[in-house]
C-alpha cells in the first residue's frame, strides 16, 4: 500500500534532542511568555545564519529568532513510549492572522498513532458499498477533478478550558486554521451514484490503526473536502499526507487522515472513533458534534508579560461550526460592558477570523474577554450562562456541555502578568 | 422556430441531468472484487461482515501471553499500553462509570473485534487470524464480565453478544446543513 512506518529509533531520538532543547519562556519581543513550560525552541546557535545558502535559496525557513513550537497537550507525553503520537497544540498566543503555519497546526490522531510515510505513487482512494459503481484512484486522478480551495478551521472535540491551565496553547491550542484544496467529496460521490438508502459513509485512513469515522451522507453531500492541498502546497504527513478529509464545522477526528477508502453504507457503523466519542446525553452528543460559536484572546493571553501601561492591540480568532463570524465583541471589565471588535478581512463559514481592538491599560486590573456570534444567531456563552441554561447551581462544579465554546477571561494584573481567569 | 428548438435541447440536457446515472469526468477505474476485499475491514454493529472463523476465552489465553501481554499486562490491567479490563467502580456498576475502556464500554462487541482485527497487535497488525481475533474477543469480554468462560464467539454469536452498554448512549443528532448544533439552545 506504499505506507511505511518511521524508524522507531530515529523517531525516539528526534524527541530526546527535541526535549532537550526545550526552555522555559519564549523569546517574544515585545510581550513576553512567563512561567509557561517548554513553549519555544532555543535559538540554533550564536552564529548568524546564512539564509542564503544554496539549500535555504531552494527551501527556506524561518529566522532562527523565530522559536515557538507545538506542544503535546492533554497531559499525555507525544511521541509516547511507543512513539505513538496524540495531541498536539498549536501556539496560538504566536500566531499572527487568521491561518496556522503547516508546521504549527495542530494534530492529533485515532487516540495515538504513527504518522506514516505514505508514496503517493503508491496511494488509491477506493469508494465502494452503496454506488452504482465502485471506483478506485490514483492521486493524479484525484487531481484532475474540478476543485475547490476554501479556509476551515478543524478543532478537536477535546479543545477545552479549566482553571489548571496557563496559556492559550494550553487551554485552546487544538484548533487551527489552513487554506485547504481538493475535490469535494460530494463529486466523487456524484461520480460513483450513491445508491438510494445509502445514509452514511465510512472514511478510513492508511495508517497503522486505520482510523474510521462514521458521517452522515447529508454532511458528505454538503461540504467535506477531499483534501491533497494545504496552505499552497501537498498536504503535511502529520496532516494526512496524501489525501484526507476535511469535515467543516465538525469535531476534528472526523476529519480523516491518511484516507484510503469511503463505503457509502446504511447504518451509523460504531467504528473505535465513533465509540470513543459517544456520549450518554443527547444534548451533549449534539453539542459535541457541531463546534459552536467560539472565539479567544491570543494576545494579551495567560503567561505572556505586559511591558508596561499604554497602548495595546488586543488580537485573537474567532470562529464556529455553525457558518460564518457575523460578529465579536470584547469585553475589558470582565464582561460588564462589550464593544465591537475590528474582524479582519470577510469571515468565511466554518473558519477562523481574525479580530482586533484598540486598547490603552491604565495599570489596573483588567478582566479581557471576546465573545463571538455567528450567522445562524448562535452567540458564545459565558461559563455562567452555560450553568444557568442547564439549571446547575452556583458554586457547584460543573463543565460545559458538548465542546467547550465558552468565554475564555484573562486577567492582567497591576504588574502586567497576565493569568487564566476561569473561577 | 429557433427558440423551440433550444427548448427542445434544453429539455434534452435536462433529462440527462435528471437521470444522472452515467459518469461525468470518467476518471478513475472499477476495483477489481479483491482489491475492494482487502480493504474493507470495517465491521458494523449487525456483524454481517464477520469472516468465518470463532473462539473462546480459554482459547484466547495463550494467543493474549503471546501477541498482547508485553505491553497490556498479563491480566490487562498493569501493562503500559491501554487497559482492557473495567475499573472498580464500587456499587455503581453503570457501564460509563467503569472507564472508557473498550471491551466493556463499546455498545456492540463488533466494536471489539474490528478493533483487535485492525489495529493490533502494535507494529503487528493484521497478522491475526480471524479465528485469533475471535478468541482475544471472547477473552477480553470474559474479563469484563460480559461473558462465559467457555462461550463460543463467532460471526453469528459475535453480534448477539449483549453489552452492558448497548442501550445507555446517545445516538448522534439528525444533522441538517445551516442549522444550530441543538435546537433551541442559543450558544
Amino acid at each position: 500500500m506504499g505506507a511505511e512506518r518511521p524508524d522507531r529509533r530515529v523517531f525516539l531520538k528526534r524527541g530526546a534532542a527535541l526535549a532537550g532543547g526545550l526552555t522555559l519562556g519564549a523569546v517574544e519581543p515585545v510581550m513576553r511568555q512567563a512561567g509557561a513550560s517548554g513553549q519555544s525552541l532555543e535559538p540554533q546557535s550564536v552564529e548568524p545564519q546564512d539564509y542564503s545558502s544554496p539549500e535555504l535559496i531552494a527551501y527556506g525557513q524561518r529566522s532562527r529568532h523565530v522559536t515557538s513550537v507545538r506542544i503535546p497537550v492533554n497531559g499525555r507525553p507525544s511521541p509516547d513510549e511507543f512513539g505513538l503520537v496524540f495531541h498536539i497544540g498549536t501556539p496560538l498566543q504566536d500566531q499572527v492572522g487568521a491561518i496556522t503555519p503547516s508546521a504549527l497546526h495542530y494534530f492529533g490522531t485515532t487516540r495515538g498513532s504513527f504518522v506514516p510515510d505514505i508514496d503517493p505513487k503508491e496511494h488509491r482512494l477506493l469508494i465502494h458499498g452503496m454506488v452504482d459503481r465502485e471506483l478506485i484512484f490514483t492521486m493524479d486522478e484525484l487531481k484532475r477533478f474540478p476543485s475547490v480551495t476554501r479556509l476551515h478551521f478543524i478543532e478537536c472535540a477535546g479543545n477545552r478550558s479549566n482553571p489548571r491551565l496557563t496559556t492559550v496553547q494550553e487551554s485552546h491550542g487544538m484548533t487551527s486554521c489552513a487554506e485547504w484544496t481538493g475535490v469535494l467529496l460530494r463529486t466523487l460521490l456524484d461520480e460513483a451514484g450513491v445508491q438510494e438508502g445509502g445514509t452514511w459513509i465510512v472514511a478510513e485512513g492508511v495508517e497503522e490503526v486505520k482510523g474510521t469515522s462514521s458521517l452522515p451522507i447529508a454532511k458528505a453531500m454538503d461540504d467535506i473536502i477531499v483534501a491533497y492541498g494545504m496552505n499552497g502546497e501537498p498536504l503535511r504527513p502529520q496532516q494526512g499526507f496524501p489525501l484526507r478529509i476535511v469535515v467543516p464545522g465538525f469535531e476534528g477526528i472526523l476529519s480523516v487522515k491518511w484516507l484510503r477508502r469511503i463505503k457509502v453504507v446504511d447504518r451509523f457503523y460504531m467504528t473505535y472513533n465513533d465509540y470513543g466519542h459517544l456520549r450518554r446525553d443527547a444534548d451533549d452528543a449534539a453539542l459535541s458534534y457541531q463546534i459552536g460559536p467560539k472565539s479567544v484572546i491570543t494576545s494579551p493571553s495567560g503567561g505572556q508579560q505586559l511591558p508596561g501601561t499604554g497602548f495595546y492591540e488586543v488580537r485573537g480568532l474567532a470562529w464556529s461550526g455553525g457558518g460564518a463570524v457575523t460578529r465579536v465583541e470584547v469585553s475589558t471589565d470582565g464582561g460588564r460592558s462589550w464593544m465591537d471588535a475590528d474582524i479582519r478581512g470577510t469571515p468565511q463559514r466554518m473558519a477562523h477570523s481574525a479580530f482586533s481592538f484598540n486598547w490603552t491599560w491604565d495599570g489596573r486590573e483588567a478582566v479581557l474577554m471576546s465573545r463571538c456570534t455567528d450567522d445562524l444567531g448562535q452567540v458564545q456563552p459565558s461559563r455562567d450562562q452555560v450553568r444557568e441554561f442547564w439549571g446547575i447551581p452556583a458554586g457547584q462544579p460543573f463543565s460545559v456541555k458538548g465542546q467547550d465554546n465558552s468565554i475564555q477571561p484573562w486577567r492582567v494584573e497591576g504588574d502586567g502578568s497576565v493569568h487564566n481567569a476561569i473561577a | 422556430m429557433r427558440s423551440l428548438r433550444l427548448v427542445a435541447v434544453l429539455m434534452f440536457l435536462g433529462a440527462g441531468s435528471a437521470l444522472a446515472q452515467s459518469p461525468t469526468y470518467g476518471l478513475g477505474r472499477a476495483p477489481t472484487a479483491e482489491e475492494v476485499r482487502a480493504w474493507d475491514i470495517s465491521i458494523s454493529p449487525t456483524g454481517e461482515e464477520l469472516p468465518p472463523g470463532s473462539g473462546t476465552a480459554s482459547g484466547g489465553a495463550l494467543i493474549y501471553r503471546r501477541n498482547c501481554a508485553r505491553c497490556h499486562g498479563a491480566d490487562g490491567t498493569e501493562g503500559r499500553a491501554p487497559r482492557l479490563v473495567k475499573r472498580d467502580a464500587g456499587p455503581d456498576v453503570h457501564p460509563w462509570n467503569l472507564g472508557r475502556i473498550l471491551p466493556i464500554r463499546s455498545p456492540y462487541a463488533t466494536a471489539v473485534w474490528d478493533y483487535i482485527n485492525r489495529g493490533m497487535p502494535l507494529n503487528r497488525e493484521g497478522t491475526l487470524t480471524a479465528d485469533e481475533v475471535y478468541a482475544l474477543t471472547a477473552l477480553l469480554l470474559y474479563w469484563n464480565d460480559v461473558i462465559a468462560e467457555d462461550e463460543v464467539l463467532d460471526a453469528q454469536s459475535l453480534p448477539m453478544v449483549e453489552m452492558p452498554n448497548r442501550d445507555a448512549w446517545a445516538p448522534l443528532p439528525d444533522w441538517k446543513p445551516g442549522t444550530p448544533r441543538l435546537p433551541g439552545y442559543p450558544y
